[in-house]
């Protein structure tokens, strides 16, 4: 199915939140996830489904002000 | 020194990670200034890239408290999505909390900011929000939780320094018993140490020093100047006085026509 990942469109086989993350080479990585602008903690993602056209953001520590 | 939400922190300096030309500068900066907070935030990361995983090894080894931030936030609920995401992402309730109102100056917008302290500091989160001077605002913000004040000096990136002293003097005169923080502005440490004369328990700078010729020089300078601030509050500063006052006596100087 194709999601949004970062802004970009992405056609992924797994439907969990957690399988996407590996097939998009995040496994184990210190990563933080929101879908569709809402938060999706680490211990819930093994849990939730996604649907076509879901907006996944995938962000990690930076620098900051 | 500093208290913030019971965290005693032994510097008065507040210190961005960002901007630097190096991490090595970044490290040696934090070194010299002697920062016992640094800010930090979260940003979108491919797959496979990792470089958060660098960054996370590099300030683990800083060896400061961290406060992470929801900087280019124009929303609440942007606002606080990021903030659940940096709370999981660093393992701390402390947000540095920016809702930005407007682009060029990057001011607060603060009724967002306010209904967002008040959603996220129910949740459990333990805010710091950037604000601007406004005695109403500020008293707000407390109603909503947050036992930290971060006023602007000046625009954020500017380097103008305190803006409106009058404003973060009377800050400090309302609320004798809030942390109260400089948070933006600041180009030079003389106006880390006016803030700190003030009365502000702490201020927090990045581009000040992450964008000088020799940023670790810069940072101790800050670091020199906070101190300095802070020994000349505690000394009780004599008062002003418009008229001028000899300070070589008078009484037996010799008479010369």
């Amino acid at each position: 199915m194709k999601i949004i990942v970062n802004g970009e469109k992405v056609e992924v086989k797994a439907s969990t939140l957690a399988d996407v993350l590996d097939e998009l080479g995040h496994g184990g990585a210190k990563v933080a996830t929101a879908v569709n602008e809402e938060f999706v903690p680490a211990t819930l993602r093994a849990t939730h489904d996604l649907d076509a056209g879901d907006r996944v953001e995938i962000v990690a520590p930076r620098q900051g002000g | 020194m500093p208290n913030f939400y019971g965290k005693e922190i032994n510097s008065r300096l507040m210190l961005g990670t960002a901007q630097y030309p190096s991490p090595a500068i970044l490290a040696d900066a934090f070194r010299r200034s002697g920062a016992g907070i640094a800010t930090v935030s979260v940003r979108r990361e491919a797959g496979g890239d990792k470089a958060g995983q660098a960054f996370w090894d590099l300030i683990k080894e800083l060896d400061v408290a961290l406060l992470p931030n929801t900087a280019g936030c124009h929303s609440v609920r942007e606002a606080v999505t990021t903030a659940h995401m940096a709370r999981e992402l660093f393992e701390t309730p402390w947000i540095k909390l920016e809702v930005i109102g407007h682009s060029d100056t990057l001011q607060p917008d603060v009724f967002g900011l306010v209904e967002a302290a008040r959603i996220l500091s129910e949740d459990g989160f333990q805010v710091f929000p950037y604000c601007t001077e406004d005695l109403v605002l500020c008293d707000k913000l407390l109603d909503a939780g947050c036992q930290v004040l971060m006023p602007w000096g000046a625009p954020i990136g500017t380097g103008l320094g305190l803006n409106n002293i009058y404003g973060l003097r009377s800050l400090r005169a309302h609320f004798p018993e809030v942390p109260l923080v400089v948070d933006a502005g600041l180009g030079v440490p003389s106006q880390a140490a006016q803030a700190i004369e003030l009365g502000y328990d702490a201020v927090l700078l990045n581009t000040a020093v992450a964008k000088a010729g020799d940023p670790a020089a810069m940072a101790e300078g800050f670091a020199l100047a906070v101190q300095a601030g802070a020994l000349a509050q505690q000394a009780d500063p004599m008062e002003p006085r418009d008229m001028a006052a000899p300070s070589t006596p008078v009484i037996g100087k010799a008479f010369l026509e």
